[in-house]
């Protein structure tokens, strides 16, 4: 069944043609981490509860519509109870509703789980950008979103937005990670509440001044991963994306020598914590 | 009473006017103590709010219409999906609901009129004033209220001028629902006709007694809210502000401890009117009536315990997920339970597909539609990825419009002839039907896979890979805003004129229920006699 709907949600994006982005997807990305595959999964478990359970009852209900018509002469039965069937429509449910509850809260177990980790970055959300700190490392920098969606996204700019990379979900300096390391974010914002989502991720959380949330990820795949701020902030709430580039070990470990280079901290400073990089990474393999 | 003494003690004081007919000109409604007027006013005001709320959604819809920005300023279309919401909830929903009770509950229960008159005149003159001030803010230089209708401080501290507006409408507006909720329980609980226990009270009044209940539990929790953010705003408070050893989600718990009920107030009287429509054009009692009544209080209960799950996100203890997660599921059993016995009123009877049926099966697919994806919202770690995505709004919508506005367009459909004595436009009521069925659909169908594909809610511009649903849904919206004018004609063609309506008004179902003993339209003061139930 899986397959039927991977193929009808398959020939209704070919439909419109467009094929340059997947501008008519249905479903929620499968995504590159553990906990984005076991949410993705728990969510086609639910929806094929749902789909199954609407196929029984909507099939009842125009069942009743087409046979029980008082233009083709139907006469009302007089039933009007029957604690029998009443009991087993009460228990079904519960007992389809335990089977759901009993993996999510495994995965929910699993999210909550942020130990171990390899990686900590601490975000902070702002109106209306993100600054990204890693604490191993003495790194930070502000994440903005580029100068051409920026250019392109004022009112009446003129601007054929579909022409922009990417429109509203490029930013100046994305969060680099290692593929494979254990990842754990910390989430707090400066001014209003923000809510830091990469979809591809299957997480998100929110940036609340005065309090520091978790979450953690793993990607499997090196790529760039995008998002958005997902909780109101103000006027620019649409205008401030989260931009993940998950990089394979090396590039990633350059990627760190060359921000520590441009940062304030000295050579010697820096050879340790590329060294704890490949630690951290040697851990994460 | 019998209708010589009220003769009698009418004698005494108003001997001028005609006691058993409506005063003359304006006096008739500022002055209104008769459940049908206020009813009426609470109805034609409801009719008022849903055009101009629905003007802001389409506003909204334009907007997304296609990427990049447009029409108006990320500050304006904040404001207008805040708007719409309080606008649609607190004025469109709720007082439409409060209308049908005006104007039902006495009818249904044999009572000649709402136990507390003037209470009635105040809490529906309250709103229109509580409206333009709301309303005016988007005449204020600093712009109307854009922190969403939830007000999440930090956020709504940020609001300018008009913030001591908005929560001063919001003030009036709960006090204005908790005298209709006390009114509803005053009149239930001591003017029902002989006999009538309460068992064998009509599901729709069984609905509001119980929303009545929850309406006074909750507005006054929401009333505090605000009043919170108001002090922290102006005289320096920390309630709500980290800076100041304040804690923002505390709001947020309160907000929804609030907002969950609020959503079951808005939905349990659609209840009642669905199971009062369901039998009558089944020609077949309701299956299951006790059930169904507990399956309401329940609930009702169930709401004042699940109201986290609006706000997951928030970083709870892993025991404080698992608790709203599996209160939240169990919701799905009374609310399963209601669906089939609906169904189950359906199976073998002999139906006709009247506008009021119509409406009501649509209910019953797109509110169940509506509550597969409350389902799905409740698996926390699902909702880490549908939460504030459109899923959500698409979420939502399915229940309150073509949920809760079906039912209260199919409550209209059902008892207009009898308030104004005419038959309405069949066929038009039937093209207005399909009208609003096929463009809900498309208008809020797509929304789903926005919210799955990643598109946060409370987004002026989007990212390209959006477009095309974004495109389907804005046509769905103008043609599902375009068809509720024919709504209004039709009603507005209903109280000029038309075929007579009988008493019984649908002679070929089989109405339940004493406000079909009276006639169409019903004398101005009903019931004065008591009727007995046996």
């Amino acid at each position: 069944m899986a397959k039927t709907l991977k193929y009808a949600a398959g020939l209704a994006a070919c439909l419109p043609g467009s094929a340059a982005f997947a501008a008519w997807d249905l479903n929620m990305p499968v995504g590159v981490t553990e906990l984005s595959r076991q949410i993705y999964g728990l969510h086609m478990l639910i929806l094929w509860v749902c789909v199954i359970i609407a196929v029984l009852v909507f099939g009842a209900i125009i069942y009743s519509i087409v046979k029980f018509r008082h233009s083709k002469g139907a006469v009302a039965a007089t039933f009007d109870h029957s604690t029998k069937v009443e009991v087993v429509w009460t228990v079904i449910p519960i007992a389809i509703l335990v089977g759901m509850a009993i993996p999510a809260a495994e995965t929910l177990i699993n999210i909550e789980d942020t130990r171990d980790s390899d990686l900590t970055v601490k975000v902070t959300g702002y109106q209306w950008k993100w600054h990204y700190e890693y604490l191993d490392h003495d790194i930070s920098f502000f994440s903005t979103m580029d100068r051409d969606s920026d250019r392109a996204r004022q009112l009446r700019a003129g601007v054929d937005v579909r022409g922009i990379d990417n429109y509203l979900l490029e930013v100046d300096n994305p969060m680099v990670v290692p593929v494979g390391a254990k990842v754990r974010v910390l989430l707090t914002a400066n001014d209003v509440i923000h809510s830091w989502w990469v979809p591809e991720f299957g997480m998100k959380k929110d940036a609340i001044p005065g309090f520091i949330n978790e979450m953690w990820f793993r990607a499997d795949e090196p790529g760039t991963y995008r998002g958005q701020c997902a909780e109101l902030c103000g006027r620019d709430h649409a205008y401030m994306p989260v931009v993940v580039k998950v990089l394979p070990r090396e590039e990633y470990e350059a990627w760190l020598r060359e921000q520590q280079g441009e940062g304030a901290a000295q050579a010697a400073a820096s050879d340790v914590t590329s060294d704890a990089a490949a630690q951290i990474v040697a851990k994460a393999e | 009473m019998s209708t010589v003494q009220a003769h009698g003690v009418a004698g005494h004081h108003a001997d001028a006017h005609d006691h058993h007919g409506p005063e003359k000109g304006w006096r008739r409604w500022v002055f209104a103590t008769n459940h049908k007027d206020i009813g009426t006013m609470y109805l034609l005001f409801s009719l008022a709010m849903f055009f101009i709320g629905g003007l802001m959604a389409l506003i909204v819809r334009a907007e997304l219409f296609q990427p990049g920005l447009q029409l108006v300023d990320p500050y304006f279309f904040n404001t207008m999906t805040t708007m719409h919401a309080l606008v649609m909830i607190f004025g469109a929903v709720m007082p439409a609901f409060v209308g049908l009770a005006n104007w039902m509950i006495p009818l249904q229960i044999g009572a000649p009129d709402m136990a507390l008159p003037r209470m009635n005149n105040f809490s529906f003159w309250i709103l229109p004033f509580a409206f333009t001030l709301l309303l005016s803010t988007l005449f204020f230089e600093s712009g109307g209220p854009a922190g969403g209708w939830t007000m999440y401080p930090p956020l709504a501290l940020q609001m300018g001028e008009t913030f001591p507006m908005t929560i001063f409408a919001i003030h009036l507006m709960g006090a204005s629902s908790i005298m209709g909720a006390i009114n509803v329980i005053v009149t239930v609980m001591n003017m029902r006709a002989p006999g009538m226990s309460l068992l064998k009270m009509p599901v729709f009044v069984w609905g509001w007694l119980i929303t009545a209940y929850l309406l006074i539990a909750v507005m006054p929790v929401l009333a505090g809210a605000v009043t919170m953010l108001l002090t922290d705003y102006y005289f320096g408070t920390s309630f709500f502000q980290a800076a100041g050893g304040g804690d923002p989600v505390m709001y947020q718990h309160i907000f929804w401890f609030f907002g969950h009920p609020e959503v079951y107030i808005m939905i349990l009287p659609a209840f009642g009117v669905v199971s009062e429509i369901i039998p009558t054009f089944s020609r077949k009692r309701l299956f299951g009536y006790d059930t169904m009544v507990y399956a309401i209080a329940a609930i009702a209960f169930l709401s004042f315990i699940v109201w986290a799950h609006h706000m997951f996100t928030v970083g709870m203890p892993l025991a404080g997920q698992m608790f709203f997660m599996l209160s939240t599921m169990l919701i799905a059993v009374p609310t399963g339970v209601k669906i089939f016995n609906w169904t189950a009123t359906m199976f073998k009877g002999s139906l006709t597909f009247e506008p009021p049926m119509l409406f009501a099966i649509a209910f019953l697919f797109m509110f169940t539609i509506g509550g597969f994806s409350g389902l799905m919202l409740a698996i926390v770690p699902a909702d880490f990825q549908y939460h504030d995505s459109y899923f959500v709004v698409a979420h939502f919508h399915y229940v309150l419009v073509p949920g809760a506005v079906f039912a209260i367009m199919a409550a209209v459909y059902y008892w207009l002839p009898k308030w104004t004595g005419h038959m309405y436009n069949m066929k038009l009521a039937k093209l207005h039907f399909w009208l609003s069925t096929i463009f809900v659909n498309l208008l809020f169908f797509p929304q789903h896979f926005l919210g799955l594909a990643g598109m946060p809610r409370r987004i002026p511009d989007y990212s390209t890979q959006f477009a095309d649903w974004n495109l389907v849904s804005s046509i769905g919206a103008f043609g599902f805003g375009f068809a509720q004018l024919l709504f209004a004609y039709i009603v507005w063609q209903s109280i000029r004129g038309g075929a007579k309506a009988t008493d019984k008004v649908w002679d070929g179902g089989a109405p339940q229920g004493l406000e079909w003993t009276l006639s169409s339209p019903p004398p101005y003061h009903s019931f004065e006699v008591a009727p007995e139930v046996k």
